[in-house]
Formats: C-alpha cells, sequence, structure tokens
C-alpha cells in the first residue's frame, strides 16, 4: 500500500503548481499511470480520498489515462504488447526484453481556475 | 514526500542513533491547506500541461545520496525482503566477521521499536533506526536524513535494511549501490513470480537457512528459474546465517563490490 505515498507525490505536485499560477481551485488533474508502474488502481482509488482530503485536489475531477506496456524482444527485435508482467517474447521466449513503456507516473495536466 | 501506508503522514517518522531517545519531530504546517479564495478574479479555468514525474522528488533525492556515497567512495547495499527472511541476522553476522576489516555502518528501517538498531550496535557498529510509522518502505528522503546523523566515513561500507515488506520498497529508489533482496528456504519458492518487482529491481538474491532444506518443501532451483523471469541478470547466493555455509560467497561479493568503489579514490591518489 505505496499508493498513499503516490497520492501525496501527487498532492505536492499539483498544490505547487496551483500556488505557482495563483490559483484557488483545480478543476481537474489527468495522471498517466502505466500498467507495470507497480500502482494498483483499486489501491490508488482507496488512498486517493484519505490523501485529498483538505487540499486543491480534494473536490476536482481525476482522470487516468493508462499506458499499456510494450516491450522489445533483444534477440529477435520483435515488438509486443506486454499482457503478463515479465513474461517472455512471444516468438522466440526470451526473457532478455527492454520496456518501451508502461512505467509512466506521471501527473499529465491539470485544469486550474 | 511521506512514506505514509493507510493514514499516516512523514511527521511521524523517527530517526534515532542509538544510544540517543527517541524523539517525535514537530509536525510541520500543512503546506497543502486550502488558500482562502481571491476575490479579485473572477475564476477563469486554465489548462496546464505537466508531464510531471510523481516519483520526481524521491528520484532527485536518490540522486543527490548516490552522488554523496560516490564522492565519499562508499559502497551502499539496500537490504531488501519480506519479514522474517534474516535481514538483520545475516547483518549482525556479517558485521561481526567483517568489521576489522572493513568501516560499516548501518541504517535500519523498521514500523516501530529501536529493536534492530541495538542489535546492530551491540556488535560495535554506529546505527540509525529509521521509524516510519505506519509507513511501508524507506524513502530517499529518510535515508537522506539518515546519513546526516550517521555521517559515514570515506571507504567504508553504509548498509540500508529497508522495511520488510517484498511490494511497496521496490518502487523507490534509496541512492544505494545495489539492491540485494533476500528470501529464506522457509518461503515459498514461487515469491519472485509472486512479487516480481522486488526481483526485477536487484542486483543479487540471497537465498538463506539453507540449514533448512531437509525440512521444509523449498526447491532452490525453482526458486531461481522463476527469479530469472524476472530478472535474467540476477546473481544468486545460497547460504545459512547460522550454520555459516556459503557466507564466504556473500563476503567475497561484497568485498570485491565494496574494494571496487574504493579503489576510485586509490587510483586518483595515486
Amino acid at each position: 500500500m505505496h499508493e498513499l505515498s503516490i497520492v501525496m507525490g501527487i498532492v505536492d505536485i499539483a498544490s505547487e503548481e496551483a500556488k505557482r499560477h495563483h490559483a484557488h481551485k483545480i478543476d481537474s488533474i489527468e495522471l498517466e499511470i502505466g500498467t507495470m508502474a507497480g500502482v494498483e488502481l483499486d489501491a490508488l482509488d482507496f488512498a486517493w480520498d484519505v490523501g485529498v482530503k483538505d487540499t486543491l485536489l480534494e473536490h476536482s475531477q481525476r482522470k487516468i489515462e493508462t499506458v499499456e506496456a510494450m516491450a522489445r524482444c533483444t534477440n529477435c527485435d520483435t515488438v509486443f504488447k506486454v499482457t503478463e508482467p515479465y513474461a517472455p517474447c512471444p516468438m522466440c521466449d526470451n526473457l532478455l526484453l527492454e520496456y518501451l513503456s508502461g512505467k509512466e507516473l506521471r501527473v499529465k495536466s491539470l485544469t486550474i481556475s | 514526500m511521506c512514506a505514509t501506508c493507510g493514514c499516516d503522514h512523514d511527521a511521524n517518522v523517527t530517526i534515532t542513533k542509538t544510544g540517543e531517545t527517541q524523539y517525535k519531530p514537530v509536525k510541520p504546517a500543512n503546506l497543502l491547506q486550502i488558500p482562502s479564495p481571491s476575490h479579485h478574479h473572477l475564476p477563469v479555468s486554465k489548462e496546464i500541461q505537466l508531464e510531471r514525474d510523481i516519483l520526481h522528488k524521491n528520484n532527485l533525492r536518490a540522486k543527490h545520496n548516490r552522488e554523496h556515497f560516490r564522492s565519499k567512495h562508499i559502497f551502499s547495499v539496500n537490504l531488501v525482503s519480506s519479514p522474517g527472511s534474516g535481514k538483520t541476522s545475516l547483518l549482525e553476522r556479517t558485521l561481526r566477521d567483517l568489521k576489522n576489516e572493513m568501516q560499516f555502518y548501518v541504517i535500519e528501517g523498521d514500523q516501530q521499536t529501536m529493536n534492530d538498531a541495538n542489535r546492530i550496535a551491540a556488535t560495535g557498529v554506529t546505527a540509525v533506526q529509521i521509524n516510519t510509522g505506519k509507513g511501508c518502505h524507506l524513502d530517499a528522503d529518510m535515508v537522506h536524513r539518515a546519513i546526516h546523523q550517521l555521517e559515514p566515513a570515506e571507504n567504508s561500507v553504509v548498509f540500508i535494511e529497508n522495511v520488510g515488506n517484498l511490494v511497496c520498497p521496490a518502487m523507490f529508489d534509496l541512492g544505494e549501490n545495489d539492491r540485494v533482496a533476500v528470501i529464506s528456504v522457509t518461503e515459498g519458492d514461487d515469491k519472485p513470480i509472486k512479487y516480481p518487482d522486488m526481483f526485477a529491481s536487484a542486483e543479487l538474491c540471497i537465498i538463506n537457512k539453507i540449514d533448512l532444506l531437509p525440512y521444509v518443501n523449498f526447491n532452490v532451483e525453482k526458486a531461481k528459474e522463476y527469479a530469472l523471469r524476472v530478472n535474467p541478470n540476477l546473481k544468486f547466493l545460497e547460504l545459512s546465517v547460522t550454520s555459516g555455509e556459503g557466507m564466504f560467497y556473500w563476503y567475497r561479493w561484497l568485498k570485491a563490490k565494496a574494494f571496487f568503489c574504493f579503489s576510485t579514490q586509490l587510483q586518483k591518489a595515486g
């Protein structure tokens, strides 16, 4: 349950940015979370309400863009969608993969007023 | 960043050197409170593109720690495992066996108590205890504060014993040189595929308590095969802290790594 730490990180980023723009309200926040980022969306949901309480994000609309994990096999160069984390290359069974996406954990944008 | 897990705040994190009294830091003023609405402007919505990494702050602090270790030619190890796999016992024995050859410092992470730091202090090695309160992992900022309490000397080894947990510590870079995952044969041999992130980010996997192999249903080869699935570069050491079997190879790994860090200094001096 490190998801509350993640929420606190999001609150920090959003609050700093809102303060920098002298905003008094964050209408919405857009997050980008990869399927291999190590974040459980259910746990994030649970942590969200606790983490954003009494902050500018308390009443904000939250959008989550999920980023699919993609990998390139270092043996046969096949690029494929990772359906099971750390599974081998579907073409040659090689385990040494270069992950092209899926580890994103970012605040993409904010709408402030 | 707060190392919270459930309902806490990092104001409850304490960092205490052995022999000192534990103290609770004063809770900082809440910087996240809602400022009173400005009455000068009518609200106008504005979208800001950020693309900001959520772990950015932790990663920056980890980079700072890493730079500190590098400038002082310190070899640092982040020990991760589930509770009860024998991290503290491994450290105790290592420190007793090697403290005359190298200088060691230990940062202990637990939710509560000074127990582990006191066990380390009994070996004669300086230790600080980080109590994370309800937190389930150490983060780079806690380690940064602990380093400043410890003030490790140049050409030394710093062990960071993380909170016993195979999930959360995987995400948080502390600035260490190497991450070492410990599993014991009293656990399931499928731990590496049940908790892949921890094994994916480790350099070395220690399989501890091998003296108990005749009594438990743990298949060492299967555990290694599972771990290699998530991290084909992972190295393994099988040992028993209790019987001492295999400790020689751990010491050889540790010395080789540490002396490599120290030698960058010697090359400069030479």
